[in-house]
């Protein structure tokens, strides 16, 4: 479990507007040094803007972001000095070698050139980009970029790493892979990292924390299975028991099961029984139906997962997502 | 996977001193000079410069020999600017060239990296914005520079083999000068076309824009300032020779914004010793003038205002994309 230690990025009331949209909204984050915290949102949610604001890249309109015990806005350089970043369409200069690419990030955080030349190499073995080291990177597919970036965050020996949609556009194969090399880099370093993504499968199971953004507003953080529980008290359970054939006095089973501790709602459809209840009493409503002589053939209990987590919080926002679209108009503008 | 400690750890980082801007010069002008397009730059100089060498070196013996020319016996500069007309001299070359130059290594200066995803990501590395603009800039003008230092020394050096004639102090001085301004009036344009480029999120637009400019000065401009001029201008038969004299001072003062008349101006100076003034002379003004050389100092003097508008120009352009880049956001 996570020791809880002073944070390590601290966001205090940060908000950031483009015009009249509002990016982020008064978030207010911490995050504690060795943890894996997701941040997850739908596209547009204001994940990048605050990761930028968090290394200084932009402004922000009100708050505060202290990363590794420095103010981001106030003195970016100590804060990019620890943090290493991976933007969401990294790119490399597609003329370089993948060597020559990291060599130039490592000599910019002022690594000697024999230095940055061996631990460039190192850097390359340990994403698994050994063979590719002499390759120009503009013939990088998406996945080797990626791997190149995670290379690239490395090298700087960050504190903390901020990986913005690590995962998108590499094939499922390629996320595992990307996922457990991040896992286990932040096991062995005690890296600190925080994931931005709207994939919800991938990022569940390497994530120590999430925390849902949805519209420029945090709004839930916390272990996955403590937001399960959450969801659980809030919607209750569901269980859904289908009955055998030729049993058609279902009249008989809804009288016993309505004495049922906890139930909130009962309903019948054909031979398939759906309770909902505060608590989880599936086996008990099982030997109800049993006593009470019905022949049950299936008994499906719905676990939360992320995604119901996620369906939640999202359903209502899917109205307000295009306004939120990437900030997409003011940025045409200039184009 | 084992891992040997790769990660240098930070405090040995924060002990060595850092020269950020050194590396990103550095790996600008390994990219300039790796790049398709600066081979084709260099190309185009050199045949340029190669042919009107050429060209002056076959009508140079004419040149040397005629007694009548107060600039005579400055052989080198004679190389420089000696022509029979088949082709324009070297610096009048440049100044088609030179503006092509800047505007070809700086028109996606920002706006490549912004679209290769390459400017996040360097902006994510400890250095300052500002360290950017600043090898946007220079890597070009350093490049450039050797370039042209390169071509005048080969040309020094092929005079010296060839003609044997020993070069004046103050010729060095004067070609030195010329190059230097040459650098001067590349670096005006590259600054114009990095705020292009900071501007116009595709380098196309940039380019286009950059080269809109340039043709505007060059072709435009001087037909536009004869069109503004020609409806107020009196018949000359009629007003004094006072007035006529104003009225061309006029027309050459607004031709002077442009930044091409600047460059022929200060250059035409200071590789011809014996002009004086850049403007009409009267009768008066000229008797008992020796038509005879200047001294490099005052060929300089005389070119000062010329080349401290073209700084300013350049300033201004570089000032302004400081401004705006500071600012931009740099989300993709």
């Amino acid at each position: 479990m996570i020791i809880m230690k002073d944070p390590i990025i601290q966001l205090t009331g940060l908000t950031k507007s483009y015009g009249k949209v509002t990016a982020v909204d008064q978030l207010d984050l911490h995050i504690y040094p060795g943890e894996i915290f997701g941040l997850l949102g739908p596209n547009g949610a204001g994940k990048t803007t605050s990761i930028l604001m968090m290394l200084g890249l932009t402004e922000p309109a009100a708050g505060t972001a202290y990363v590794c015990g420095y103010n981001a806005t106030r003195n970016p350089i100590a804060v990019k000095r620890k943090v290493g970043y991976l933007p969401d369409n990294v790119g490399f200069y597609p003329d370089m070698t993948a060597l020559e690419n990291l060599c130039f990030i490592a000599r910019l955080n002022g690594l000697s050139e024999s230095d940055a030349q061996a631990s460039a190499k190192d850097m390359l073995h340990v994403v698994g980009l050994e063979k590719e080291m002499h390759k120009k990177t503009g013939a990088f597919s998406r996945g080797m970029k990626q791997r190149l970036g995670l290379a690239e965050v490395l090298i700087k020996a960050p504190e903390v790493a901020i990986l913005d949609e690590p995962t998108l556009g590499i094939d499922p194969k390629g996320v595992d892979e990307f996922l457990e090399l991040i896992k286990q880099l932040s096991r062995e370093h005690n890296l600190t990292v925080l994931l931005s993504s709207h994939h919800l499968h991938q990022v569940q199971r390497v994530c120590d924390r999430v925390g849902i953004f949805v519209g420029g507003k945090l709004l839930v953080e916390g272990s996955l299975e403590s937001l399960a529980h959450n969801l659980q008290q809030q919607k209750g359970i569901s269980t859904f028991i289908t009955l055998d054939h030729g049993q058609s006095d279902t009249k008989r089973f809804e009288e016993a099961l309505k004495t049922l501790p906890g139930l909130r709602n009962l309903t019948v459809n054909g031979l398939t029984i759906e309770l909902k209840t505060d608590s989880d009493t599936t086996a008990m409503a099982v030997r109800m139906l049993v006593n009470n002589g019905a022949d049950i053939v299936s008994v499906n209990r719905n676990d939360y997962q992320l995604d119901d987590i996620y369906n939640t919080y999202f359903e209502n926002s899917i109205t307000t997502d295009n306004a939120y679209e990437k900030s997409n108009g003011f940025f045409k503008r200039y184009q | 996977m084992p891992m040997k400690n790769p990660m240098v750890s930070s405090k040995d980082i924060n002990k060595r001193p850092s020269f950020p801007m050194q590396v990103l010069v550095r790996k600008e002008i390994a990219a300039h000079i790796r790049s398709w397009r600066f081979i084709i730059l260099i190309l185009l100089i050199v045949l340029t410069f190669g042919a009107s060498l050429y060209v002056s070196s076959m009508g140079l013996k004419d040149a040397v020999s005629n007694m009548r020319d107060p600039d005579q016996s400055f052989l080198y500069l004679k190389l420089l600017t000696t022509t029979d007309n088949s082709i324009p001299p070297f610096h009048v070359f440049l100044n088609f060239l030179a503006p092509l130059l800047g505007i070809a290594l700086g028109f996606d200066a920002v706006n490549a990296e912004y679209n290769n995803g390459t400017l996040t990501r360097l902006l994510a590395q400890p250095i300052y914005r500002d360290n950017l603009l600043f090898a946007k800039f220079l890597a070009p003008l350093a490049v450039v520079g050797t370039l042209f230092v390169a071509l005048v020394m080969l040309m020094i050096g092929g005079g010296l083999l060839g003609t044997g004639v020993r070069i004046e102090p103050q010729e060095l001085l004067r070609i030195l000068g010329f190059t230097l301004i040459s650098v001067l009036y590349v670096a005006f344009w590259l600054s114009l076309s990095i705020l292009l480029s900071i501007r116009f999120r595709q380098p196309a637009t940039s380019a286009l824009t950059a080269i809109g400019i340039w043709l505007f000065f060059t072709v435009f401009f001087p037909i536009l300032v004869n069109l503004a001029i020609r409806p107020f201008l009196p018949n000359p038969n009629y007003i004094s020779e006072q007035e006529y004299i104003g009225y061309n001072e006029l027309i050459l003062n607004l031709l002077r914004l442009s930044p091409s008349q600047l460059y022929s101006d200060a250059t035409t100076t200071l590789l011809m010793p014996s002009v004086r003034s850049l403007g009409p002379i009267s009768m008066e003004q000229m008797v008992g003038a020796i038509p005879s050389p200047l001294s490099f100092r005052e060929s300089f003097l005389m070119v000062w205002p010329q080349v401290s508008g073209l700084s300013a120009a350049m300033m201004i352009c570089f000032a302004w994309s400081y401004y705006i880049f500071m600012r931009r956001e740099i989300r993709s």
